[in-house]
């Protein structure tokens, strides 16, 4: 069994809200061109083994796998997808290293929702189709419920929510292919237009297109490609109740437990103190604060209060979503958590530009795989 | 597995179902979606409209590849050029259904079939109809020509093909 | 090679059933309960499940993982969702065999359901979906095209007859007479499948497995709890998997070569050099009959072409020199898409424990294998085990 397994290579596409001018599979070729050349490998020779996320409904294509392949260097080899989230993807890459049998995987995520004429019908297939569904509400609700449990529960603020959204919209300014930067205040996200009360709309991420493909190898294959390699110290796992009626509303456990797996592996016993920033999940603004509570970064209820203070700003004590987060960088479906891994790469390479976070080593990237779902994922990655 | 033991599971006939006699919830599903074409079968289509078959060629393995696509999947890197094939074939393979898309039967069956297109290299193939023959006189390896609808009537669409008949 | 070895300790399954009374989630858990019954664990003692379920569309659930979870015993833990679509059955004992040969999980559960009922007017429609969205659902293509498509290059390019082929539906519905689940075991002769209605040529209705409900669950351990579980682990020896250019059309369908490089992955790491000779007891997949014999051939278990006459001989019978699906495969039993392939592991399994009752191949096999196909005419998945 190898040691330890790296992050070799990541590429990724522009993240916009519409892509007309490309195919699903010409974005996907764009990553894993990019990843393949940042990790100098030959797909074709190289690597053994390819793990592809995506969900059928949100792609219009059942057994959607059928489609992954060729355009990843994949044809005629070991590929599989998974129904999950980038971060799921990557923790069976992980895995498939650690059994020892194979020493390259790459990881892809896509989205194309832009292609999507009927996204929140879509979504709606996702809620119980005999106890939810029927209630013909839009599945966001489902967020509006939680959003006000935790605000509850936690005595944070809307205006704390609403700073969310400027500081991770601010981030992106600093993102080239973030798709929605913008100079905000959190009065803006207060007066914006009500959508599921206490959400504005300005509260919720926009949906973006964009491909990204991440690249893992074994120890020994990292050294051997003389890439500085990124290692993963952790990752973890985690699905709550689907049942709307027997899950815990504010506190996210899904995150809390798969946290508790990653720490576990990694030896981490104080996140705030041994992490030094964090891509968290913030497709709603409230999910933020919500998930680095869970995550142990803050105590419960201080999240809110920590970003009043701009701890979590880029030059803050522990910054959250310096890449711009969902809600700046864009929604992107199952290729957030990718996402956010090559965002934690970039910061600890060092190759972030004008958002670099100092000096830093450790790097977590938390994933969720939206409403109605109570499934995350986490990961840790380091520097040597 | 014991031999005796009673497994799971509770059968329904179609009448239980039919005439209400257990509780089902209905719906239908209103997922809608526009794919963007993109380059390679952008222009695939486009020239379907033209009443032309495109292809693209990569210069390493030197396949000249329908449907086209800006990847060539066995080298790994972008293909080179456009390449405009015959509208003309072999039957590489068919069959005849007597099924529509939703298992329900036709009268008429209809001839699927994939075709390898003159100009592409060998195995090429895309699947469309067959059309002017009857199933009986089909042979594999038949040779076949496109036939087109009138060109006002093409939409940039497979089915400005309307099937290929023998020649 | 060092690997972790990972067991089979633990086996369940629901009937199959062409329409269940009983939910995607109530079929899991009845599948998961049996399983974990089945080696006296409870849900305490899994430390992560890998659940395996094929379209969305027949459900017309999105995200069905999530929405099966519970039912698969995924409440508060790691669970994932592997997908190659009717490779999905064996693949997911696979992804089970990743999570604990890899070090992080000792106990999985494995979960393969499929509720393709709820579809209606016909479960078949949903297939119009995975053709592609550009060039060619606009064709409306029958799912039974693409198979019969392949039939007929495999029968041309070999010389085979529909006779020979019919056997196979023959053999496997026979055997499927000693399986308490079956849905569709009957006595039927050659003619009668020649005769059977006409459905795409060269396919008609009694080489085709059938639409159904159903579920399968497996444990899996960790050597080193394998052993204090059962008497009689079942070593998951080899695993492969390869997934073919979705170019189908560029392809020649007559032979599944990412079936033999599937099987070559896996006969690699089990150390299988001579399959026809070493593999005991195989359970290939056999949506339609002449697919059990497009799978012997990638499998390398016989030459091209050369399928059809091991069944003629009598070869693949329970009885014979190399049984195949004794259990009476998914034309017997009945094909819940992401359960049939489980189940075909189960089979073997049960037949390396001696415990497959009426339908246990004599001479106490020791390695068998399980094959799962899927997608358009592009997956194969394999799994070698051992006792």
């Amino acid at each position: 069994m190898p040691d330890r397994v790296a992050i070799v290579g990541v590429g990724h596409t522009q993240f916009r809200a519409t892509s007309p001018g490309v195919s699903y599979k010409e974005l996907m070729f764009e990553a894993a061109t990019k990843a393949y050349a940042d990790a100098d490998l030959d797909p074709r020779r190289d690597i053994d083994s390819f793990v592809c996320c995506s969900e059928d409904f949100t792609e219009g294509t059942s057994i959607f796998d059928e489609y992954v392949p060729d355009q990843i260097g994949a044809a005629l080899r070991p590929v599989h997808t998974i129904s999950g989230d980038g971060l799921q993807g990557l923790a069976a890459a992980y895995m498939q290293i650690l059994t020892g049998a194979f020493e390259v995987v790459a990881v892809e995520a896509h989205s194309k929702a832009s292609n999507i004429l009927t996204p929140h019908h879509v979504l709606a297939l996702a809620l119980d189709p005999i106890f939810v569904r029927p209630l013909g509400a839009h599945p966001h609700f489902v967020a509006g419920l939680e959003m006000s449990r935790y605000l509850a529960e936690s005595g944070t603020s809307r205006e704390q929510c609403g700073q969310v959204v400027a500081k991770n919209r601010g981030n992106a300014l600093f993102n080239d292919a973030a798709a929605y930067a913008a100079d905000l205040e959190a009065e803006d996200v207060l007066e914006g237009e009500p959508a599921f009360w206490p959400l504005s709309r300005l509260d919720i991420s926009a949906p973006a297109d964009g491909a990204v493909v991440v690249v893992l190898a074994s120890e020994a294959r990292a050294r051997a490609l003389g890439i500085e390699p990124v290692w993963i110290l952790g990752a973890g796992w985690c699905s709550d109740s689907i049942a709307l009626d027997s899950r815990e509303w504010g506190t996210a456990v899904y995150a809390r437990l798969a946290a508790q797996q990653a720490y576990r592996q990694a030896g981490i016993g104080s996140p705030s103190r041994e992490i030094d920033f964090a891509e968290v999940d913030d497709t709603f603004s409230y999910k933020e604060l919500q998930h680095l509570e869970a995550l142990g970064v803050f105590g419960p209820g201080q999240a809110g209060e920590a970003t009043e203070e701009g701890a979590t700003q880029l030059d803050g004590e522990f910054p959250v979503n310096p890449s711009g987060g969902s809600l700046g960088v864009g929604h992107l479906g199952e290729a957030n958590g990718l996402q956010k891994v090559v965002e934690v790469v970039r910061q600890l390479r060092e190759e972030a530009g004008p958002r670099q976070i100092p000096d830093v080593e450790v790097g977590l990237a938390q994933s969720w795989r939206g409403v109605p779902t109570a499934t995350g994922a986490v990961v840790i990655l380091s520097r040597e | 597995m014991t031999a005796d033991r009673e497994y799971p599971g509770t059968p329904l006939s179609d009448s239980d179902v039919s005439q209400g006699k257990v509780l089902i919830v209905e719906a239908d599903p209103n997922a809608r979606y526009a794919w963007d074409a993109g380059i390679a079968i952008g222009r695939f289509l486009a020239e379907l409209k033209k009443g032309r078959i495109v292809g693209r060629r990569c210069h390493r393995c030197r396949r000249t590849m329908v449907p086209p696509r800006m990847f060539c999947e066995q080298c790994f890197r972008p293909t080179d050029e456009w390449v405009y094939l015959k509208d003309s074939g072999r039957v590489n393979t068919y069959s005849v259904s007597y099924l529509r898309w939703d298992a329900s039967r036709v009268e008429e069956p209809t001839i699927p079939a994939v075709i390898e297109i003159d100009g592409a290299s060998k195995g090429m193939g895309i699947m469309h109809l067959l059309g002017g023959v009857k199933p009986e006189d089909v042979q594999m390896g038949m040779r076949v020509r496109a036939v087109w609808k009138p060109a006002r009537q093409r939409e940039g669409s497979i089915l400005d093909i309307r099937y290929f008949r023998p020649y | 090679m060092g690997l972790r070895r990972v067991a089979v300790v633990g086996a369940g399954m629901t009937k199959f059933m062409r329409r269940a009374l009983e939910t995607g989630r109530e079929l899991s858990w009845q599948a998961a309960s049996m399983a974990l019954d089945s080696c006296e664990m409870t849900l305490d003692d899994i430390d992560g499940v890998v659940i395996g379920t094929a379209p969305d569309a027949f459900d017309g659930v999105h995200m069905k993982g999530e929405y099966l979870s519970d039912g698969c015993g995924a409440w508060q833990k790691p669970v994932m969702r592997g997908y190659v679509g009717g490779g999905t059955g064996v693949f997911s004992p696979i992804q089970g065999w990743y999570h604990v040969a890899s070090g992080l999980f000792d106990v999985v559960l494995v979960v393969g359901e499929e509720k393709m009922s709820s579809c209606h007017p016909h479960p078949q429609g949903a297939f119009l979906t995975i053709f592609d969205n550009l060039l060619e659902r606009q064709l409306e293509p029958n799912l039974i095209w693409i198979f019969a498509l392949e039939m007929h290059r495999y029968m041309t390019a070999y010389g085979l007859s529909k006779r020979d082929i019919a056997l196979v539906s023959v053999k496997n519905k026979r055997n499927a007479l000693d399986h308490p689940c079956a849905q569709v075991a009957e006595d039927i002769t050659v003619d009668d499948v020649l005769n059977s209605e006409v459905m795409v040529w060269p396919v008609n209705r009694l080489d085709v497995s059938p639409v159904s409900d159903g579920a399968v669950a497996m444990v899996l351990a960790a050597e080193h709890v394998a052993k204090r579980v059962t008497d009689k682990p079942v070593w998951i020896d080899g695993v492969g998997w390869h997934l073919d250019t979705a170019y189908w059309t560029n392809r020649d369908v007559s032979y599944p070569k990412y079936v033999e490089y599937a099987a070559r992955m896996a006969y690699r790491m089990a150390g299988i050099t001579e399959p026809r000779k070493q593999i005991n007891v195989v359970e290939p997949y056999d949506p339609f009959s002449y697919k059990e014999l497009h799978h012997l051939e990638g499998l390398l278990l016989c030459g091209k072409g050369e399928a059809p006459q091991l069944t003629v001989d009598g070869v693949t019978q329970r009885n014979g020199d190399l049984p195949v699906c004794p259990s009476g495969g998914l034309l017997g039993v009945g094909n819940p898409i992401a359960a049939a392939g489980l189940m075909k592991v189960a089979e073997i399994f049960w037949q390396l424990r001696g415990e497959a009752g009426k339908r246990q191949v004599p001479g106490k096999p020791i390695t068998g294998l399980a094959q799962a196909w899927g997608d358009l005419m592009q997956v194969g998945t394999v799994v070698v085990l051992r006792i």
